[in-house]
């Protein structure tokens, strides 16, 4: 397996013009007769969707909740980047990708990043245009703030609701598609295989997730916007839906996996309040902008706040990182949480958390100020802890929220198998070993209404693809093994629950390939994870039949394949021996225990290649050639 | 704590449904109120019984994708939280709480607590957007938009469409819902073109499925997670006599769409 | 719905003013209904009836059609029900209207066409009036109607500004105190007059 990214020649700000100019266009009269499986709704999917559609392509969109409306990006609180400058404060294309390659400790391919910081632009536009009710100054004009340790106001934000309203921006334009006949929307559908002929991702297997009907649906082109597998942890502020089922089937057709092991984990969410949790809440990175994170000097000083006084706390980000301070990158920050903890100086039930402290923002700006700015993550936090964040600081710890790794794409996004386009959270996407805040709306959203329509258009027109049907054989022999997986994993009739089994492997996975990781860790991880999927599939206790509305059907399926991708994150974290972005090896750090790069033998991308059952999976790698920046060790201090 | 729940069950749309009772104790106040039910359905499928389906994803108040009748209430006694958001220490121990699934006929119900939920979306393909291709759009700033415009627009655009006001209406209407797209696209300047249109088309869906109408009762305000205004309504019902006597052509797209 | 509304509504406040002339002695209230029946040479009463029927009628067809499509739209109910916002009169709209229209047809037939009125003199409404309100029973028919008009309209007024867009941030908060007031004043102007006789103040 080769891969190459197809990238355009040509200086790196002139590639997606040279592209677009080059590009093979598909005869308007002939769109219509393409059709477009695009599984995902999310900004990706939506916005990718509508986007085919107005083009004149037959579209079908996929998605597992009951209304598109509901795609994960939903929950996405903070903001979205774009290079605007709108605050003349010195913001530029180029500092936006510079900004990103260097927040990816230089782990992403220069040419995709660059472009997403050019189309940053035209994405604002877009969604203003589309009613999208961002936040505005008294003037009338959009108003940012500076989010996720930008030195820059390039963030725009709709309240803490800004992913619900891109999304609703790019949901409705997709209804009015499907109100149009363009688009066939398959709500409650999931896709549980692809199918692949020729060599050509041709169409996709999906339950009727109410029926429970196992159908297969054909067209010329494939694309995953299905989001990250976040929830390969168990605990994660991802949805309880989230899940990798559609890449990892894709992965197992041939497509190559990238960087499984990059994963983030966001150092500003609710800690875990028992073993009932179910999920985890995040507090929007904003709240960094005015809060003060701290934790006592002292080991296991169980004073409530208010009698620890000044001298007695540690403003550990403010002191070890004085030029970003509480504004430091979320992997930075989210060790230093750990670290502070795991010297025993957390707080609150466990010991697992740290301070976010406003009083002082009160004080200087009153708490009117704050209420205007943070008034509704404040009332979640109250709702969830039954604390009031406007009195007592609010208690927080990390926990894993965003995969950067997913698979590969080349710069058109198409994935290893010709045919299956990648978008969003889904591909291995532009954030190298570690996303900045708001730059995945950002990516999402490019790729799904400015790279996807051309690209798919680009493809399509280059190669001649004869009509396949649902009863090609292909098709047919994919359906049945979607059809025995099910029946097998119904027969089981085991002891012990689907959540069960997914609790057991998420705490594998948090304790040894979390937010620091180690040979050892994860040697032990790699031997627990097979053995505990061999106990899945003797003991797992699936309720129901497959024809009907079977919940704990669904949640099985996902657990399953969350037991094979836990495994590769846990092979790719240890094979790159160096510590790059969210990817911490404690063996590689400096004395002051900062991450340790090692440009020299690991500057590239690891895509993995399924070999088959039991076989060990093959590691190919794509150089990574920096020619606009040189590789800086990343510092925040 | 410990708790009596009397649930519905139901297998499926066809299959008739009825109340059953799951004595649960060894519950935290802590606990959110769908992860005590995910307790009760970890005992259930450990005694070999189907678990209770109800709707959920996001557990964080924003997807729109929980929600029963709490003993009477949509999402439950506490003022805008949504079911996934309240907690069981809004309730003591000793209680019965009764969990019904939305009812109406715009939703019929396909498990359980689980009901469908597309007649939203063809409301929504019926006119609720902005017609603007991808690439068509003119610079963010070139339009300006007074700040307390945006504000009560997004106020409206809150709604998560969970249809917890169709489940309190007496009258299963949808008329919150609705209005509050009406109402977050109309107060914005890029909405006027289709605001005529847009009206005209989502009421006309809007009947179209078997919704109720409203007699302003003010029982959807009262359960909106979201805290939408029934002022929303009143300024639907304005723009729909305008164009209903303006006779403005219907919007692009409006028919109902498959949800 | 709530333009007929208006229309009705239009007519009891105007009405319940007429009434009151009662107070003025019998010279003033029979001038009025004399005013009534005659003005534009006896054509007004007709259009005036004319309007008022329609109205009547497409508001009570409207009222069934609401009913009906709410029934539908909700086949099965529910077990438990809580009311946060909903009042008493937004829930008994459905029996108050029903038994205003009961009220109405007695009312015809007593005070203007003065079949069940006890030696009914058309014209002389003052004395109609007097003797059709010396028995209790009636009179209490009437009071209880006129409570039940007074809750049709608490919750009709209100829900007439809300069906027309009548809103504004700056006054919303005063819509349904006024919907009350207004509910109240008709509903007292009306109860007097029969009270009033019945007391004696009026004889
Ligand atoms: C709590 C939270 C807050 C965030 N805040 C921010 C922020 O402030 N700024 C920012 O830039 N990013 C933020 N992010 C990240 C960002 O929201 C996501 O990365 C992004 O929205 C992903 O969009 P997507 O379209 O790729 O996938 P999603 O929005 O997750 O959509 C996935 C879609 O795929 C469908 N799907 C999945 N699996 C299947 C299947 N097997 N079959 C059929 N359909 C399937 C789903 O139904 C859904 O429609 C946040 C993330 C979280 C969890
Ligand atoms: C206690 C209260 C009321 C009193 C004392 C009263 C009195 C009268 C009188 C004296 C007349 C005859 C007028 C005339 O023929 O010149 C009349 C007519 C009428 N009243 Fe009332 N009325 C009362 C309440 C109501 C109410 C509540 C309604 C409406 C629901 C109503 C509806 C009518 C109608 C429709 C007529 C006939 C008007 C016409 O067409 O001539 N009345 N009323
Ligand atoms: C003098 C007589 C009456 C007056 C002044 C009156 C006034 C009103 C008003 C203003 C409304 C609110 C309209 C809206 O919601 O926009 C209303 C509603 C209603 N009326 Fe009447 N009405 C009268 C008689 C009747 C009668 C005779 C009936 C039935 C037989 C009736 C049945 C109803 C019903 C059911 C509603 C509820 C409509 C809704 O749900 O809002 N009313 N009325
Ligand atoms: S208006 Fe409120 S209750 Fe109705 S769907 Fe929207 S959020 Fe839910
Ligand atoms: S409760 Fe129902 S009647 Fe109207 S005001 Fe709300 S929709
Ligand atoms: S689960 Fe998303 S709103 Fe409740």
């Amino acid at each position: 397996m080769e891969l190459n990214a197809n990238t355009p020649g040509g200086p790196l700000d002139t590639k997606w013009e040279r592209f677009r100019s080059e590009m093979k266009l598909v005869n308007p009269a002939n769109k219509r007769k393409y059709t477009i499986l695009m599984v995902g709704s999310g900004l990706a999917g939506a916005a990718g969707a509508a986007s085919l559609a107005e083009l004149g392509y037959e579209v079908e969109c996929f998605c597992y909740q009951d209304s598109p409306r509901r795609a994960h990006s939903i929950s996405a609180q903070g903001g979205i980047n774009a290079a605007k400058n709108y605050q003349n404060d010195g913001d530029s294309v180029f500092r936006l990708f510079y900004d990103t390659v260097k927040g990816g400790d230089f782990r992403a391919r220069e040419a995709n990043v660059h472009r997403l910081a050019e189309l940053s632009l035209a994405i604002i536009d877009q969604c203003v245009a589309q009613g999208v009710p961002f936040a505005r100054e008294y003037g009338g004009v959009l108003a940012n703030r500076s989010f996720g340790g930008a030195q820059v106001s390039r963030t725009f934000y709709a309240r803490g609701q800004t992913g619900q309203q891109l999304l609703l921006g790019a949901y409705q334009a997709l209804e009015r598609q499907i109100g149009l006949g363009k688009v066939r929307m398959f709500a409650r559908h999931e896709m549980l295989d692809l199918i692949v002929v020729d060599g050509r991702a041709r169409g996709i297997v999906v339950r009727d997730m109410v029926t429970g009907l196992i159908e297969s649906r054909l067209g010329d082109a494939v694309a995953l916007a299905t989001g990250g597998y976040g929830n390969v942890f168990y605990l994660s502020t991802n949805a309880k839906g989230c899940n990798a089922t559609a890449i990892w089937r894709a992965y197992k057709r041939g497509a190559a996996f990238a960087n499984p092991c990059y994963t983030q984990i966001h150092p500003t969410c609710i800690p875990v309040s028992g073993e009932h949790q179910s999920k985890l809440t995040l507090m929007s990175e904003s709240l960094r902008n005015d809060g003060r994170v701290w934790v006592p000097k002292k080991q296991g000083d169980t004073r409530p706040p208010g009698q620890i006084l000044e001298g007695e706390r540690d403003y550990y980000l403010e002191r070890k990182y004085p030029s970003f301070g509480n504004l430091s990158p979320r992997d930075i920050s989210s060790r230093a949480a750990k670290e502070a903890c795991d010297q025993g100086r957390g707080v609150g039930p466990g010991g697992r958390g740290v301070y976010l402290d406003f009083a002082d923002a009160i004080k200087r700006l009153g708490e009117d100020a704050i209420r205007e700015r943070y008034g509704n993550l404040f009332e979640m936090y109250e709702r969830i802890t039954d604390e009031n964040p406007y009195k007592v600081p609010m208690r927080i710890y990390p926990a894993a929220h965003y995969t950067m790794g997913g698979l590969w794409v080349d710069y058109n996004l198409m994935s290893t198998l010709p045919g299956l386009h990648v978008l969003g959270e889904a591909n291995f996407s532009d954030h190298g070993a570690n996303r900045l805040g708001a730059s995945a709306l950002m990516q999402g959203l490019a790729d799904g209404y400015f790279v996807i329509p051309y690209t798919i258009g680009h493809y399509l027109a280059s190669n001649k693809l004869d009509k396949v049907g649902a009863d090609h054989p292909e098709a047919k022999r994919t359906r049945d093994e979607v059809d025995a997986r099910i029946a097998s994993l119904l027969a089981i009739k085991g002891k012990r629950t689907t959540t069960a089994f997914h609790r057991e492997l998420g705490k594998i996975m948090w304790d040894d390939c979390g937010m620091a990781r180690n040979e050892a860790g994860l040697t032990r991880a790699l031997g627990q994870i097979p053995a505990l999927r061999e106990e899945f599939w003797k003991n797992v206790n699936v309720m129901g039949a497959g024809n009907e509305l079977n919940q704990s059907l669904e949640h099985a399926g996902r657990v399953a394949d969350f037991l094979e991708l836990g495994e590769l994150i846990c092979l790719d974290a240890l094979e790159r021996r160096e510590s790059c972005g969210g990817h911490f090896r404690e063996e590689y750090q400096t004395e002051d225990g900062e991450a340790k790069r090692d440009d020299a033998d690991f500057c590239h991308v690891a895509a993995w290649e399924y070999k088959g059952p039991g076989a060990k999976p093959v590691r190919h790698v794509e150089p990574l050639v920096f020619e606009s920046v040189h590789l800086a060790t990343r510092s925040y201090k | 704590m410990k708790v009596t729940l009397h649930v519905w069950r139901q297998k499926n749309t066809a299959s008739p449904g009825g109340f059953v009772t799951y004595p649960t104790d060894g519950i935290s106040p802590e606990m959110s109120f769908l992860e005590m039910l995910d307790v009760v359905n970890e005992r259930l499928i450990a005694k070999g019984e189907d678990p209770i389906a109800f709707d959920h994803d996001c557990r964080e108040g924003i997807c729109g994708a929980c929600g029963m009748v709490i003993n009477g209430s949509p999402h439950g006694p506490r003022k805008q939280t949504t079911a996934c958001q309240l907690h069981m220490r809004s309730f003591s121990d000793g209680d019965e709480i009764t969990l019904e699934p939305w009812r109406a006929a715009a939703f019929p119900v396909l498990r359980d607590l689980i009901v469908d939920r597309t007649a939203f979306d063809r409301i929504i393909a019926a006119g609720g957007f902005v017609s603007v291709p991808t690439g068509s759009a003119p610079d963010g700033n070139a339009i300006l938009v007074p700040k307390d415009d945006a504000e009560r627009s997004m106020d409206a655009a809150a709604c998560i469409g969970c249809g917890a006001c169709v489940a309190a209406c007496p009258n299963a209407s949808a008329m919150l819902f609705v209005s509050a797209k009406v109402s977050h696209l109309g107060l914005l300047p890029q909405g006027q073109a289709e605001r005529h249109g847009r009206v005209l088309g989502m009421v006309a869906q809007m009947d179209a499925e078997a919704f109720g109408s409203c007699t302003n009762h003010g029982e959807c305000e009262a359960a909106c997670p979201k805290g939408i205004k029934l002022e929303t309504i009143a300024r639907l019902n304005r723009d729909y006599l305008v164009a209903a006597v303006g006779k403005r052509p219907r919007a692009a797209g409006a028919g109902s769409g498959s949800g | 719905m709530a333009v007929t509304g208006v229309v009705l509504f239009g007519f009891v406040l105007g009405h319940m003013a007429g009434n009151l002339q009662v107070f003025l002695g019998p010279e003033a209230i029979n001038h009025y209904g004399k005013f009534l029946h005659e003005s534009l040479h006896g054509t007004g009463i007709w259009i005036f009836r004319a309007v008022l029927s329609v109205s009547a009628v497409l508001h009570i067809w409207s009222a069934w059609s609401l009913t009906a499509t709410s029934l539908r739209a909700r086949p099965v109910g529910y077990k438990i029900v809580t009311h946060r916002e909903s009042t008493y009169a937004s829930r008994t709209m459905r029996w108050g209207g029903p038994l205003i229209l009961l009220f109405a047809v007695y009312h015809l037939l007593d005070l203007t066409i003065g079949r069940v009125n006890p030696g009914f003199v058309p014209g002389d409404v003052y004395r109609n009036v007097v003797a059709g309100f010396q028995r209790p029973v009636v009179t209490a028919f009437y009071v209880v109607t006129m409570l039940a008009l007074g809750l049709h309209l608490q919750h009709g007024f209100w829900s007439m500004l809300q069906t027309l867009g009548a809103s504004h941030p700056r006054y919303d908060p005063w819509r349904k105190a006024a919907s009350t007031a207004f509910a109240v004043v008709v509903c007292g102007g009306f109860i007097v007059v029969p009270l009033a006789i019945l007391a004696g103040f009026v004889r």
